[in-house]
């Protein structure tokens, strides 16, 4: 395959020779002369008092350096959070635990065997105190968590609340009116969104070295958020930003898990400024459960009302959304993510309410989706169970309530308005591709045979592309990191004097392939090749300003700022050849490494010589300043709102409620494409994860807040042999909200998937009266499902 | 992730084998099964003693009216050798459905029923099989029956200052066929068992002469279904037949829920699955 | 507290070839494979995933058979012959697996990679030409987070067909004009 720039052209990956060879650089690869290692001590029960902590016998273990407690590092504060409702995690415990995992103490030690082995040196006692961990014994303040805190219901969202100055209507008694109505039908279902361990492969690890002489930290963090984190290390230690160096280098995948500024972060930190040594700590599996952030756990009523031929008439949700026991970086904020795209594709009115309750576990934050697959999951999910209650055909009903071509932009009931879509545009595709009514067909024998094979439904509208203003008022900036406000896309594009590109982007990606699609941009809009232009990210000595990567918002947000940042560069280069050439800029166009007159394409002058001009003061132009680059901030007025629909086929084992997927197809549209190699990869990897929460992973505590489910023993993700491969196709409906026409994809995948599973699964039951079943589809819920049916 | 300390040592020979083995000590062999619980500091042994250098245990034997079955011979073996299939085509199966192709490549049928886990895969097809299990120490060598081995969760009857040297399984004459099957946790095949069955029968005539059923995920130890085997004895072995047996399935067995499945559903699958490989092992039977 | 009686686990001295080069070194009895790899021998491809032996991603070539590194002990690999991710490529010339990796987008964060492409290279040695489930049940001891897998078996598949000396088929990701 050529690897030349085209925009909607697939290209091999710049980043892979290194990865497919093993020389990829991640953080524990990384070592330092005189490292120490970490380890810290969990705590091993949900909720109790400490009443001793004796570390002593620790320290006198062999290569053991240093063992802090709470009382080492409670000057530093709390842990930093973004969104600070709720309590704050300590940095160690704080003479109390609150859920099993927490950190209590930490380690230091000349290898990493021995900084394990001194754990058992520290005596701990415990005065248990009862664990809140149920969902509603939780809200219902029963039992408090926290006793500083007026409730555990720290906050809850409403549909028309949450955003007080536009003045939302509540859209409540709308709904409620039309339930009352004699033609309504409604439909109710009491489900679960179960909680989930994201399992980046790679766990997190962090190494940071201070030198005193030049009174500047370093730190290598496996993270999706080095400025963020660059940014919490100087506030917590009174430093300035260019005191501090983040790095993220290769990073294996993240998911949102590695969003979060961590406890471990900031310790290792300070535990290398104390002893004058590089510090690192790599996460085990089995620590994971309890020191990276969880996902989801919901429970909550969806109730559709709507006529008999299907017209939807309103739409509720009462849920509550589990935070665990402290509030980390958007912890609370997670479910206002679901808000915005509670109504889905359609247009009807919305109640909808999400309680934010802390328990005895471990914190909730951003899992891929965050926010957004619960709440299309409980849309979709009643949706489903509406149209069956009616007898009309799942896609038939959709069709028949989404917003149309002509209503965008449509400004919905929470303030905001979906960009640009054409939702029938894409089930029409997705209908055809996937010869649904082959489908159907086949669905029908296999039914007449005795099989138990369904077919589900699943759209999804997903909200993305955080970066405009109005969001950093409501939290989502980087405000208490001591970082400008709101989340402005970065770029900064840089001809060299070799003619040689370089790139530097504010995002931190986790194997979305920045360096190949940025250089796609860069390449597409100079004319130059590819193999010529170098994307740098991750380390926040050069980049001006960098977000992250997180909420699928790399490409309209920070790409569009290096795609303005080109454009840029490129005026400023058509002035000196056109200097060069003798010709008016304005004629100067691009191409195949050179600019050439328009119309003459023999006048022409190479990139090399424009880049050699440029930095040489004496030949370039008088009104123009030496030097090639252009950097870019960009905010978009809108978030960017793709769209899909999914669609499964999958037979269950009637003696063993086994679930085979037989197929999946997919119609999904994120605007403009770049590269489609690169989205496909995302949606596949979406997919995966939604299919693992719908069929297999479950965050499991018993009512004592012990972890169940720590070890990918008992966390069970799909492999290769439990999935299918997928069929995908696209729509393209540009955004009108960036000059590209993109939006994003990170997440549609997953937000698309989960609820298409079970749709597909609950369809494939129904003939025996099963209505729901909550996920994951163990082999036994399914069965006990059935069982309850025949009963 | 890092285990505790602890000291090793691979010794040449069974003796000097014996000779390292005390209270404290633990015999590994392809270590699949050890070495997670050593690193995640569950189980913290003195002494490792690994017999994976011992020549000589690693082979399927020909030994006459019977085949033996090594300490060291691998699941990837077991499940791909001629023997296996021919004589203990359960055990066989059981084999390539265990793990993953590189815990394949490094545990042992020997080492899997040492272990002793509830819902592993060998003890149940080791059970049907009609195996003996050949413990050897320094004071000599006894036999045990694969029945009784598992004698609870992660524990068989073996001596700490014993070794598992090999399984011995009866050849299969005319009419004889076994089979297992299983629910995995993930659904399908896949990892351990929710619940899992093998059957090994011998027909003669269209009937049912001899059988032995075994079960595997649902209790704390893989155990003989004994009722199962004598309810299809001197039938025709038809669907019929095996359902009725089937529904033997659980005398005598105390079912215990896990995160895959509750008492009931436990006690439904161990019928699904006792029908399915009594099935399976008729019609490998011929 | 549990704290072992000293001393216990002193150095063993292991010797075995990696990557076509003898090796020796100073370790713990302890100490796992992988550890040895990734910080005695500096091979840092190897990598660590999980404590269980599930996600595969310390998968090397144990004497030419696919192996979890860190569910074994340095010092059982006594004598061995180990190839890891660095040894896989021949003089600079990728291995097929590799290509096909490159070709068909069979990474994303690419931590996985090195134990998926070890483990699918030791199946296309013993079957150049497996069906797709044959490959799904491959590499089912191989955890990926990014891909959902669907491209890793089309890298496999290009791979495949590359050993035999087909033409691989065409990628199958829709281009948009």
């Amino acid at each position: 395959m050529a690897t030349t720039s085209v925009m909607g052209g697939s290209i091999r990956r710049r980043e892979d020779p290194a990865l497919i060879q093993g020389y990829g650089e991640y953080v524990d690869d990384l070592t330092r002369t005189g490292l120490l290692h970490v380890a810290f001590l969990r705590s091993t029960v949900a909720r109790a008092k400490i009443t001793r902590l004796d570390t002593s016998a620790a320290k006198e273990m062999p290569g053991v350096i240093a063992v802090y407690t709470h009382e080492d590092v409670a000057h530093l504060g709390p842990l930093l959070a973004q969104v600070p409702i709720g309590k704050l995690r300590p940095l160690l415990a704080a003479g109390e635990v609150n859920h099993v995992g927490e950190a209590v103490a930490m380690v230091m030690a000349e290898t990493r065997y021995q900084a394990q082995d001194a754990l058992d040196g520290i005596e701990v006692d415990y005065d248990i105190l009862p664990a809140v961990i149920d969902l509603k014994k939780a809200a219902s303040d029963e039992t408090k968590v926290h006793d500083e805190l007026e409730s555990n219901v720290i906050h809850t969202w409403t549909y028309h609340g949450y955003w007080a100055a536009l003045g939302l209507e509540d859209q409540t008694p709308q709904v409620d009116a039309a339930m009352e109505r004699d033609d309504a039908v409604v439909v109710s279902l009491e489900m679960t969104n179960q909680r989930l361990i994201p399992v980046a492969i790679e766990p997190r690890s962090v190494l940071a070295e201070y030198n005193p002489g030049y009174g500047c930290f370093t730190v290598h963090s496996s993270t999706q958020v080095p400025h963020a984190l660059g940014g919490a290390i100087a506030t917590t230690f009174g430093m300035r930003s260019t005191e501090v160096r983040v790095i993220a280098p290769e990073v294996g995948g993240g998911f949102g898990s590695k969003l979060n500024v961590y406890n471990d972060e900031i310790l290792v930190s300070f535990a290398a400024k104390a002893l004058g040594r590089p510090v690192k700590w790599t996460e085990t599996r089995r620590e994971a459960a309890g020191s990276t952030i969880h996902g989801r756990g919901w429970i909550g009523t969806a109730s559709l009302v709507g006529t008999k031929d299907g017209q939807f008439l309103g739409y509720k949700l009462d849920a509550i959304a589990d935070m665990g026991a402290y509030t980390q970086n958007f912890t609370v904020a997670i479910p206002l993510l679901g808000l915005w795209i509670a109504s889905g594709q359609y247009k009807m009115p919305i109640s909808w309410t999400v309680a934010c309750v802390v328990t005895n576990t471990m914190t909730t934050d951003a899992y891929r989706g965050a926010g957004r697959p619960e709440a299309i999951y409980y849309l979709e999910r009643v949706i489903d169970a509406y149209a069956r209650e009616i007898g009309m055909d799942p896609f038939e009903v959709r069709k028949k309530n989404f917003w149309q071509p002509d209503e965008f932009p449509a400004t919905m009931g929470c303030g905001f308005s979906l960009d640009s879509g054409n939702y029938a545009a894409a089930v029409d595709k997705l209908i055809e591709v996937s010869d649904y009514a082959g489908m159907r067909d086949r669905q029908e024998k296999a039914r007449a045979e005795g099989r138990l094979v369904g077919i589900g439904v699943g759209s999804y509208v997903e909200v993305c592309g955080f970066g405009p203003a109005v969001l950093a008022e409501i939290g989502f900036s980087w405000t208490n990191y001591g970082l400008p406000a709101s989340f402005n896309g970065s770029g900064l594009v840089r001809v060299n004097p070799d003619a040689t590109v370089t790139v530097v982007i504010g995002t931190g990606p986790t194997g979305q392939g920045h360096e190949t699609t940025w250089a796609q941009i860069v390449g597409d809009g100079l004319g130059v090749p590819v193999d010529d232009i170098r994307v740098l990210h991750g380390d926040t000595r050069e980049h001006p300003m960098g977000i992250g990567t997180f909420g699928s918002r790399s490409i309209s947000v920070d790409g569009t700022a290096t795609f303005e940042a080109t454009k840029k560069v490129r005026e400023k280069a058509a002035k000196i050849a056109a200097h060069l050439l003798e010709a008016s800029a304005e004629d100067i166009v691009f191409g195949d490494g050179a600019a050439h007159v328009a119309g003459s394409p023999e006048k022409s002058v190479t990139w090399k010589a424009i880049a050699k001009s440029a930095y040489q003061a004496h030949t370039s132009p008088e009104d123009v300043d030496s030097g090639l680059e252009a950097h870019t901030a960009f905010s978009p007025g809108n978030a960017t709102w793709p769209f899909g629909t999914h669609l499964a086929m999958v037979e269950v084992d009637p003696d063993t409620g086994d679930v085979k997927i037989l197929e999946y197809h997919t119609v999904d549209d994120c605007g403009n494409v770049i590269s489609p190699m690169i989205v496909n990869g995302q949606i596949q990897g979406g997919i995966a994860q939604g299919i693992g929460q719908a069929m297999f992973e479950d965050a499991i505590y018993d009512q004592e807040g012990n972890m169940l489910t720590g070890s990918l023993m008992d966390y069970t993700l799909p492999t290769a042999a439990d999935l299918p491969s997928f069929d995908l196709h696209r729509t393209v409906t540009p955004s009108p909200i960036n000059p590209m026409g993109v939006k994003g994809i990170g997440e549609a995948g997953t937000i698309g998937s989960a609820h298409t599973m079970v749709n597909a699964v609950v369809d494939a039951v129904a003939p025996l009266g099963v209505k729901h079943i909550d996920m994951p589809l163990r082999p036994k819920r399914v069965w006990e499902a059935m069982q309850e049916a025949r009963a | 992730m890092y285990s505790r300390s602890f000291d090793y040592v691979a010794p040449a020979s069974l003796e000097e084998a014996f000779t390292a083995l005390g209270d404290d000590s633990k015999v590994m062999a392809g270590g699949m099964s050890l070495i997670p619980l050593m690193k995640m500091r569950l189980f913290s042994p003195g002494t490792v003693v690994d017999i994976g250098r011992i020549s000589g245990l690693d082979t399927v034997e020909d030994a006459g009216d019977h085949i033996s079955i090594g300490a060291l011979v691998r699941h990837a073996t077991t499940a791909s050798d001629a023997l296996i299939a021919t004589h203990a085509a359960a055990l066989g199966m059981a084999a390539s459905l265990t793990g993953d192709v590189q815990v394949r490549n490094r545990g042992t049928t020997c080492g899997s029923l040492a272990h002793a886990d509830v819902a592993a895969d060998q003890p149940a097809a080791a059970i049907a099989c009609r195996a003996t299990m050949v413990a050897q120490s320094a004071s000599g060598t006894r036999e045990i029956g694969s029945e009784s081995f598992c004698v609870d969760a992660m524990t068989s009857a073996l001596r700490s200052d014993e070794i598992l040297v090999a399984i011995k399984i009866p050849k299969a004459g005319p009419g004889e066929g076994s089979a297992y099957d299983k629910l995995g946790r993930r659904g399908g095949h896949s990892d351990y068992a929710v619940a899992g069955a093998a059957a090994w029968v011998k027909k003669s005539n269209g009937t049912v002469e001899d059988a032995r059923v075994a079960l595997t995920g649902v209790g704390t130890r893989a155990m003989l279904a004994e009722g199962v085997g004598q309810a299809i004895i001197g039938t025709d072995g038809s669907d019929a037949a095996i359902k009725a047996a089937a529904d033997k399935a659980l005398e005598g067995v105390t079912v215990l829920e896990d995160l895959y499945g509750s008492v009931e559903y436990k006690s439904h699958l161990a019928k699904v699955f006792v029908a399915r490989a009594l099935k399976a092992a008729l019609a490998n039977a011929g | 507290m549990f704290l072992r009686p000293e001393p216990k686990g002193v150095f063993m001295n292991v010797s075995m070839t990696v990557n076509g080069r003898s090796v020796s070194a100073d370790v713990e009895p302890r100490t796992l494979l992988v550890h040895l790899i990734r910080e005695n021998l500096h091979l840092t491809g190897t990598h660590v995933g999980c404590e269980t032996g599930y996600c595969g991603a310390c998968t090397v070539h144990l004497d030419g058979k696919p192996v979890k590194s860190c569910t074994m002990l340095a010092v059982q690999a006594e004598g061995a012959n180990i190839m890891t991710i660095e040894g896989l490529a021949n003089n600079g010339e990728l291995h097929p697996v590799q290509e096909g990796f490159w070709e068909r987008h069979g990474l994303q964060c690419g931590f996985c990679t090195p134990g998926m492409i070890m483990a699918a290279a030791a199946l296309l040695q013993d079957n150049n030409n497996p069906s797709e489930e044959e490959i799904r049940h491959g590499i089912e001891g191989n955890l990926c987070r990014c891909t959902g897998y669907h491209n890793i078996v089309r890298a496999v598949e290009y791979a495949g067909a590359k050993m035999r000396g087909e033409e691989p088929a065409a990628p199958d990701w829709e281009e948009v004009s």
